[in-house]
C-alpha cells in the first residue's frame, strides 16, 4: 500500500514536470497551475534536502566520535574533523563578525565565517584542484603508450592537437604548397576539434539523453520499484 | 506545440511504447563480467572494495542508476565476503545506499556481513569530499574501486588516486566532459548510455531489459532522423541547389524551433 502510494506520487509529480515542457507559458488556467507546480518542486526538494542534512551531519559526527572513543587507527584526524565541524557550526549559527538576527547574511565576506571561507577553505580547494595538472600529465602519459591500434590513434591525434595549439603552429609546415596547406598542424587540430570531436560529443549527448528518458520512463511507468526499497 | 516539443513527444512515445511492448518478453542478456571478476580479485587479496556513487544528489538520474549498480556490486561483495565501503557526498544518497546494500546483503543471504557504518557521509562540498575519499583510499588500499554516477572536476582526482593503489578501477558516467578522464585512468569505463544500459543488464530484471529495448528504439529513431536529414540535404544540393538554404532553415526550425 505504502509503495503504491509512493508510486502514485512519483508518477503524478513526474508527469506534471514532463507536461510543463509541452504547455504554453501562460499565467492562468491549467497551464498556469502546471507551470507554477513545476517551479515549486525544486524548492520542495531543497527543503527535504535540508532535513536530510541533519541525518548526514549526525552520521558524520557519530562515526568520528566513535572512532575517538575506541581509539581506532588515525583517531587524531577525527578530533580535527569534530573540532572543525563544531567551530564552523557555532561561528555560522552565531553569525560572528557580521550582522546578527534573521536578516544577517551568513555568507557576508566580513564575517568570521566569510573569513574562514576565504582564508582556509578557498586555499585548500585551490591546492587540491592544482593536483589536476599533475594527474592529467600522468594519465595522459599512460594513455599514450602504444599498446593497441586505439592507443596509437589516441597518440597521433593528441600529438596533432598539442602541436596545433602551440603559438608558432601556423609557422610550422608553412613551406607546404597551397594544395597541402590543410596538413598544417594548426588547421588539422582545428578540424579534429570541430568535426570528429564535435560529432563524438554529440553522439554521446544524444544517447545519454535517450538513456535518461528511458530510465525516467521506467520509474514513471512503474516498471521498477527499486526506488521504494525493494523489487516489484 | 512547438516543433521541438513535438519531436520530444514523439521520442517519449516511441521509447515508452517499446518498453511496454517488451516488458513481458523473455530475453537473455549477458552480464558484464568485469565487475564480478574485480570483486573476486578483492576477495583473493583480502582487501576492501570502494564504491563511489557520484557527487550529485538523489534527484540526479545518474545517481539513481549508480545505486542500481551498487545493488549488484553489494550482492557480489556479500557472496565473496569482501568489505564494501561507500563514501557519499549527499545525506539522502547515504540513506538510500544503506537501504540498497541492506537489501542486497539480505538477498544474498549474508546480512550478518553488512553494517550501515560502511556507508559514510562527509560533506556536500565536492572538493572536500574528494580530499576525504582520496585519503581513505590511500590508507585503506582497496583492491577495487568502482566510480559510477555524475562526476564533475573531481573525476580525475578520484580516478588517479584509485589507480595508484587499486588493482582494478571501473568507472561509468554519462557526463561527456569527464569520460576522457575515466578512459585515461581506469581499467574499464562505461561511456554515456552504456552506463544506464549496464545497470539494467546487471540487474537482470525483465523490466530493466524492457528499458534497454526502449533505449534501442530511441536510438533507431535518432539514427533514422539523422540519416533522413543527411540524405535529403544531399538530394536537395544535387537536384535543387537553389533550395538548399531554405531546406536547412526548415530542418533547423523543425529540430530546434529556430532557436539555435
Amino acid at each position: 500500500m505504502k509503495r503504491n502510494l509512493a508510486q502514485v506520487v512519483l508518477s503524478t509529480v513526474a508527469l506534471l514536470i514532463v507536461l510543463s515542457a509541452f504547455l504554453p507559458d501562460t499565467d492562468g488556467g491549467f497551464s498556469g497551475i502546471v507551470k507554477s507546480a513545476d517551479s515549486y518542486f525544486p524548492i520542495w526538494f531543497s527543503i527535504i534536502a535540508v532535513f536530510a542534512f541533519v541525518l548526514g551531519a549526525s552520521s558524520l559526527i557519530g562515526s568520528h566520535v566513535r572512532k575517538i572513543k575506541d581509539r581506532e587507527t588515525d583517531w587524531q584526524y577525527s578530533v580535527v574533523t569534530v573540532l572543525s565541524f563544531a567551530i564552523v557550526l557555532i561561528v555560522g549559527l552565531a553569525k560572528l563578525g557580521g550582522a546578527s538576527g534573521l536578516e544577517g547574511d551568513v555568507s557576508d565576506p566580513a564575517s568570521v565565517l566569510g573569513r574562514i571561507f576565504s582564508s582556509v577553505l578557498s586555499p585548500l580547494h585551490a591546492t587540491l584542484f592544482s593536483l589536476l595538472a599533475f594527474y592529467m600529465a600522468s594519465a595522459a602519459f599512460r594513455s599514450f603508450r602504444i599498446r593497441s591500434l586505439e592507443t596509437t590513434v589516441l597518440l597521433v591525434s593528441a600529438s596533432i592537437i598539442i602541436i596545433g595549439r602551440l603559438p608558432f603552429a601556423s609557422k610550422l609546415f608553412s613551406f607546404l604548397p597551397d594544395a597541402l596547406q590543410w596538413l598544417r598542424p594548426d588547421k588539422l587540430s582545428l578540424w579534429m576539434l570541430l568535426v570528429p570531436n564535435t560529432a563524438g560529443q554529440r553522439a554521446v549527448l544524444i544517447t545519454v539523453s535517450l538513456g535518461v528518458i528511458a530510465v525516467a520512463l521506467k520509474y514513471i511507468l512503474g516498471m521498477s520499484r527499486d526506488m521504494f526499497g525493494g523489487q516489484k | 506545440m512547438s516543433s521541438d516539443s513535438l519531436l520530444l513527444l514523439i521520442t517519449l512515445v516511441v521509447i515508452a511504447a517499446a518498453m511496454l511492448r517488451h516488458r513481458d518478453r523473455k530475453s537473455e542478456v549477458d552480464c558484464i563480467p568485469e565487475i564480478e571478476v574485480a570483486v573476486r580479485k578483492a576477495a583473493e587479496l583480502n582487501r576492501p572494495a570502494y564504491f563511489i556513487p557520484g557527487s550529485r544528489d538523489i534527484d540526479n538520474i545518474q545517481t539513481i542508476s549508480a545505486l542500481s549498480m551498487l545493488k549488484v556490486v553489494a550482492r557480489y561483495c556479500a557472496e565473496y565476503d569482501v568489505e564494501l565501503i561507500i563514501p557519499v557526498s549527499k545525506s539522502m544518497v547515504m540513506e538510500r545506499a544503506r537501504e540498497v546494500c541492506n537489501a542486497a546483503y539480505e538477498e544474498a543471504g549474508f546480512s550478518d556481513r553488512w553494517s550501515s557504518s560502511q556507508v559514510s557521509y562527509t560533506t556536500d562540498d565536492p572538493l572536500g569530499f574528494v580530499a576525504h575519499v582520496d585519503g581513505m583510499i590511500a590508507r585503506a588500499k582497496p583492491a577495487v574501486c568502482f566510480m559510477f554516477g555524475f562526476f564533475a572536476g573531481e573525476s580525475l582526482l578520484l580516478a588517479e588516486s584509485s589507480y595508484n593503489v587499486a588493482e582494478v578501477t571501473i568507472a561509468g558516467t554519462a557526463v561527456p566532459s569527464q569520460i576522457p578522464f575515466f578512459v585515461a585512468s581506469c581499467d574499464t569505463t562505461l561511456i554515456g548510455e552504456e552506463f544506464f544500459a549496464a545497470s539494467a543488464m546487471l540487474s537482470g530484471n525483465q523490466e530493466d531489459i524492457a528499458m534497454l529495448q526502449g533505449l534501442d528504439a530511441g536510438k533507431q529513431l535518432a539514427i533514422g532522423i539523422i540519416l533522413a536529414v543527411v540524405v535529403l540535404s544531399y538530394l536537395t544540393l544535387i537536384f535543387k541547389p537553389e533550395m538548399y538554404e531554405s531546406f536547412l532553415t526548415i530542418v533547423d526550425n523543425l529540430l530546434h524551433g529556430g532557436g539555435r
